[in-house]
């Protein structure tokens, strides 16, 4: 306990500590912890018949497979839109910069209304498909849409400062030394900023599992088919069912720990790379 | 053989895409920008006004709208100072000096923003509602917390927690601390230095800090759902309200009290652009933690 704290002439340690650890416990921890105590008036056995339970599990497929092919879609654009912006100058250029951060300032019921409006069979963009027998709204790729909107500022934010910092030195040395175009990129640009480009999936994705406002007006929220998880949790919350919504809000957050800690290895390995 | 001509062109192409190719490039951002961003911002606006300017008053000046907004307002206004004097305080703790634990504490500040919108309203349901720990007692004394505004003001607290923290931890760890100790060392209390030295050292991060907070703050609707109980006129902020008029099928109005939330989401952009410029031209860091 002596060494807790390295020595510094600097005074409020304590204060701002104290305060810190208080504040942290009443607002984050103890909250999230009732979680933990909810699920375990389950038992084992109610825990694994919820998780285990035909509309949770088919309702965890859904917002895992739309949020991944949602971030798979941010993942190809985003970089496409990083390379613009870092590498092209075109009128309009800082205006569209600044809107990319759109999503996260946008709140997502109001993303939810519009999308929904906008991908509608009868909509501004969804009558084009719907010619073409194809429904957005109101089935699982609405949920797609909505979380490509959420997601797409992550790749964009993650990748942009990479690709920046990448050296134009390295390049014209690998074309001085005969490679094209393509094989710069593929081979000198590419590995440097393919860490940055997975860190920026993994939180496009992260986000989007736990995403609720932007979804919910667009999914059709049909049981089975093109209903999220989060929602479930609302509708057991409804029909007071607390302890069955705390155990898939558990189940929701003992994955998405492991996407967390997933990100941090990925993190990592691309530090361990740029040091080798 | 390549004439000196030759080489550079072709070393031209090496580092830089053909025309063609750069041409596809941009058109392909740009449209993906504008079908996912660009058309729906404008569609806001376009289903608020469209059918003219009288309906679009109208249905601000309900008087549900009013108290939404009152809502609103109130939980963003508790909220950011809260987490504002926690940030500071946090990121001194943590920037100013050595302690055991400390990446812990920065992992667990980060929590919630790896918690879902409903979860984080769930959790305090779970802690204040009728059947949770506090519910029997809550419900003796009188108080309701949960399906009432003191619920809504916690959960926007909850989601909104790591804004201002996250901003300044790597901020104010990245200026170290040799100018609050040089401050210290010639005589400076701790409050003179805190206000005088690292204040002025931070306001930039702070406000970067300050904008994004407020912006969630307002617009937040999963987690502030869960806790309203969604009484009209007494526990509905912004979002919920515009939820009940969409689910009503009154479009207009929905889109017209959205628009007050887009025009929030341009001003928190702008606001944004503003202070990045301000702090790459007096050269100062401010480290990009986005918002989640």
């Amino acid at each position: 306990m002596a060494q807790f704290k390295a020595h510094s002439v600097l005074p409020g340690f304590n204060l701002a500590l104290g305060f810190t650890l208080l504040y942290l416990s009443l607002i984050v921890l103890i909250p999230l912890s009732s979680l933990i105590f909810k699920t375990a008036t389950l038992g084992w056995g109610g825990f694994w018949e919820v998780a285990t339970n035909e509309r949770v599990l088919a309702s965890l497929r859904v917002t895992f497979v739309a949020s991944f092919a949602a971030a798979v879609l941010n993942a190809i654009f985003g970089l496409v839109i990083a390379w613009v912006l870092v590498r092209y100058t075109f009128p309009g250029k800082r205006l569209v910069d600044a809107l990319v951060d759109l999503p996260f300032a946008l709140p997502t019921a109001v993303a939810g209304i519009t999308l929904a409006m906008l991908y509608a069979p009868n909509g501004w963009i969804g009558h084009y498909f719907a010619e073409h027998d194809i429904k957005i709204a109101y089935t699982p790729l609405g949920i797609v849409v909505a979380l490509t909107f959420i997601g797409l500022p992550f790749v964009v934010r993650t990748v942009q400062p990479v690709l920046a910092d990448v050296e134009a030195e390295i390049e014209e040395a690998a074309a001085s030394l005969g490679a094209s175009r393509w094989d710069v990129f593929r081979r000198v640009i590419f590995p440097s900023i393919y860490p940055a480009l997975l860190t920026g999936f993994a939180l496009a994705f992260a986000r989007s599992i736990g995403e609720y406002g932007s979804v919910i007006f667009i999914a059709g929220n049909m049981p089975f088919i093109s209903e999220i998880a989060p929602l479930l949790i609302v509708a057991k919350l409804e029909q007071y069912d607390y302890a069955g919504a705390t155990a898939i809000a558990l189940l929701m957050l003992i994955i998405s720990f492991f996407l967390l800690l997933a990100i941090n290895g990925l993190q990592w390995w691309s530090n361990r790379r740029e040091i080798r | 053989m390549s004439s000196p001509h030759q080489l550079i062109n072709n070393r031209k192409i090496a580092t830089h895409e053909s025309k063609a190719v750069t041409l596809v490039l941009i058109t392909v951002a740009l449209s993906y920008l504008l079908l996912f961003l660009g058309i729906p911002l404008f569609a806001v606006f376009y289903e608020a006004l469209g059918k003219g300017w009288a309906l679009y008053w109208a249905a601000l000046q309900d008087p549900d709208a009013w108290s939404a907004i009152e809502l609103t307002l109130i939980a963003a206004a508790i909220a950011v100072p809260a987490n504002l004097v926690f940030g500071v305080a946090a990121a001194w703790a943590i920037a100013k000096f050595e302690f055991r634990g400390k990446s812990v504490l920065i992992t667990l500040i980060d929590l919630p923003f790896a918690v879902s919108p409903v979860v984080s309203g769930l959790i305090y349901v779970l802690l204040f509602g009728a059947q949770g720990w506090f519910g029997p007692w809550l419900q003796e004394h009188d108080i309701q917390l949960i399906f009432a505004v003191p619920g809504i003001v916690l959960v926007t607290v909850f989601v909104t927690f790591p804004f201002i923290a996250r901003e300044l931890i790597p901020l104010m760890q990245a200026q170290g601390k040799d100018e609050e100790e040089a401050a210290v060392s010639l005589g400076a209390s701790g409050w003179q230095t805190f206000w005088r030295v690292t204040v002025p050292n931070i306001k930039w991060g702070l406000l970067y800090g300050v904008i994004l907070c407020n912006a969630r703050a307002m617009g937040e609707f999963g987690a502030v759902s869960v806790v309203s109980g969604h009484i009209r006129g007494m526990t509905n902020t912004i979002p919920l309200h515009v939820e009940i008029l969409y689910n009503e099928y009154n479009f207009v109005a929905a889109f017209s009290v959205a628009s007050l939330l887009a025009l929030l989401a341009l001003v928190t952009l702008f606001a944004k652009s503003i202070v990045e410029f301000k702090v790459k031209s007096n050269g100062d860091r401010l480290p990009h933690g986005e918002t989640e």
